[in-house]
């Protein structure tokens, strides 16, 4: 089995969580939650009804194992993901917030400055803080300092499907990490987020992938054995990559 | 102050046109499997070479739409608030010289308005006006923004092209986005058509997305009223028009309708039919150019036009609209800006969507900057 994944005071068995848009309805939604065995599911705050109890993004989430992650999606500053965080807190009584600033409409970029600035407030304010950054590995540091309990650079733009095309970044992001490296955007297919967790990232976020899939409930099911199977590879330490076979004929057999 | 007029004017109509029409299958088919298009494709896919490919740039647009969208359609309703106008537009009901009754509605009819559109369901509103700036200036849009702002997440207006500051103030009081449509890119056509009052003035309303832009707006919707001239020549210059603001104010979000004209009292017959598939190739044509972009349709269009639309690249769209002020609780239909097609109510329209497998969305946005 894999090992846990502890985020701030919490622990996941699930190294895979899902974003809660682009489905066709809100029944089938819940459905590929359930499938992908996920524990931490994000939903944007644009998005819902904070103030109402029956909202139907929110209603259909309502299960024991699953913890809520409301995102700033939508937001163009600092100052307004502060606010909207804050608004989340106090309706949805969760102090964890996935921090997405992104001024850019169209590639939704997130903004590094704003990005840094929100998340030193946040994290003075008492929450949980999983910013979405580009894979940035000195912005990543930059974060750590001033105490994101994660990080979640890019793979590709989001919704992109593309897969790691960061992988140089992602590789120093995690080698360096203190804290949890969850891959966030642009994982299009099971094998992009098995890929993701063989060369350490901590988790992934999908939800375009599973989302807009012919089958949304089989994709969910399938990225949660392809995080599994990733995972239990990175554990079990691959073996390494050789570029060339080994000679047959050594060079330095003389000396001996 | 540099704007899209700049760009705009080293530009030629005729010459425009003869391009898209000299368009070959050749650069049809590049553009068909090009990633990223530039203004050349699409010109290549509005134009009559497209017409044989047009079931392949269907499929297309719906893989993208679905890819950035999702199963989802966004759902909005329009709220006349006036139907006074100073202009004199030749395609229009409000029109100065159109002896219908006028009527602004008072903040008690505003909220009874505002309360059947709850009733409905909606979360989006978009309130329109004619051009009337005494009476219904930005003093009167501010007070119907702030009257109604607690019971919509999001606000737009389609109303009198503004200047800056104004636009500032509307921000700043909750307003979200705004539709800002050149009728006709055509300058001696546009002037033909709007010979009277402040719309007279081609550059101003040209120049206003720029306004907009500068103030920060979150959104803006684009188009052209396709009737008074040549489809193909004014989406182009939409899609010039487009790409400029795209550029220039990269933190705004854009959209594009897509109003064909309809019958209305004092009537213009449209100079330049286009039919249906010539619509749903300008609407794939905007898809495949940009995956993006928000495409919004109407009740102008039929039944039958829209149910079938909501695959092709629409991401938005609204129902049971009524185009005259007090239209949906306080009077009859004689003082519309035009006539709908589409008839159906809301919850027919709903059911259609989930029918074929659309998620409705009524609420995708919030305000996070505390109003001031």
């Amino acid at each position: 089995m894999n090992n846990k994944l502890k985020i701030a005071d919490k622990e996941f068995t699930s190294r895979l969580f899902v974003g809660t848009g682009k489905f066709s309805s809100s029944a089938q939604m819940q459905e590929a939650v359930l499938a992908s065995g996920s524990e931490l599911v994000t939903m944007a705050l644009k998005r819902i009804d904070i103030h109402n109890e029956e909202d139907d993004i929110l209603t259909h989430l309502k299960h024991p194992h699953i913890h809520l992650l409301p995102n700033t999606s939508g937001v163009r500053t600092a100052k307004e993901a502060v606010f909207g965080a804050t608004l989340a807190r106090e309706a949805l009584g969760t102090n964890w917030v996935k921090l997405e600033i992104h001024p850019d409409p169209r590639y939704l970029l997130p903004d590094p400055i704003e990005t840094l600035k929100a998340a030193a407030e946040l994290v003075k304010l008492g929450f949980v803080v999983m910013p979405y950054i580009h894979a940035d590995p000195v912005l990543c540091k930059r974060l750590e300092d001033v105490g994101t309990q994660c990080v979640m650079p890019l793979g590709a733009p989001i919704g992109s499907n593309k897969g790691l095309r960061t992988l140089e970044f992602l590789e120093i992001i995690i080698e360096q990490s203190n804290v949890p490296v969850i891959i966030d955007a642009g994982i299009g297919s099971p094998s992009h987020a098995a890929y993701a967790l063989e060369i350490g990232a901590d988790a992934v976020l999908v939800n375009t992938a599973i989302a807009v899939s012919q089958n949304p409930v089989a994709m969910a099911k399938a990225f949660k054995m392809a995080v599994e199977a990733g995972r239990m590879g990175y554990e079990a330490k691959l073996a390494p990559i050789k570029n060339q076979a080994e000679a047959s004929s050594p060079l330095t057999s003389f000396l001996y | 102050m540099h704007t899209f007029k700049a760009l705009f004017d080293t530009h030629n109509w005729d010459s425009t046109l003869k391009s898209i029409f000299n368009k070959t299958t050749a650069e049809v088919k590049q553009a068909l499997v090009k990633e990223k298009l530039n203004l050349e494709d699409f010109k290549a896919l509005i134009s009559p070479a497209a017409k044989p490919f047009l079931e392949q740039m269907a499929q297309k647009s719906n893989r993208l739409t679905k890819k950035k969208f999702g199963n989802t359609i966004q759902m909005y309703a329009p709220m006349y608030l006036s139907n006074e106008c100073q202009n004199i537009c030749t395609y229009c009901g409000f029109s100065m010289t159109n002896k219908i009754p006028r009527r602004t509605l008072t903040d008690p009819e505003i909220l009874k308005e505002v309360a059947f559109l709850k009733e409905k369901g909606y979360d989006h509103i978009l309130l329109v006006t004619g051009e009337a700036n005494q009476k219904v200036g930005v003093a009167y849009l501010k007070n119907a923004i702030e009257l109604i702002r607690s019971q919509f997440s999001n606000i737009t207006i389609e109303v009198q092209p503004l200047n800056q500051e104004e636009y500032e103030l509307l921000i700043e009081n909750g307003l979200y986005a705004v539709l800002v449509y050149q009728e006709t890119y055509h300058r001696h056509e546009y002037k033909k058509h709007h010979p009277k009052g402040k719309k007279s003035n081609f550059d101003y309303r040209l120049e206003t997305p720029d306004r907009l832009g500068k103030a920060g707006i979150h959104k803006i919707g684009l188009g052209a009223l396709f009737g008074l001239e040549d489809w193909r020549a004014d989406s182009f210059f939409t899609a010039l028009h487009l790409r400029y603001l795209q550029k220039t104010y990269w933190k705004t979000k854009y959209s594009i309708s897509f109003p064909r004209l309809r019958p209305h009292s004092g009537g213009l017959e449209p100079k330049v039919e286009m039919t249906d598939t010539d619509l749903v190739q300008l609407i794939c044509a905007f898809r495949l150019f940009d995956e993006d972009i928000e495409l919004s349709m109407s009740t102008r269009e039929s039944e039958v036009f829209r149910n079938h639309i909501v695959h092709l690249g629409t991401t938005s769209i609204s129902a049971e609209s009524k185009t005259s002020p007090g239209g949906y609780t306080l009077e009859n239909e004689s003082l519309e800006q035009f006539e709908i097609s589409d008839e159906r109510s809301t919850e027919e329209v709903v059911e259609m969507l989930k029918n074929q497998g659309l998620e409705v969305v009524w609420k995708d946005w919030s305000q996070f900057e505390p109003i001031q």
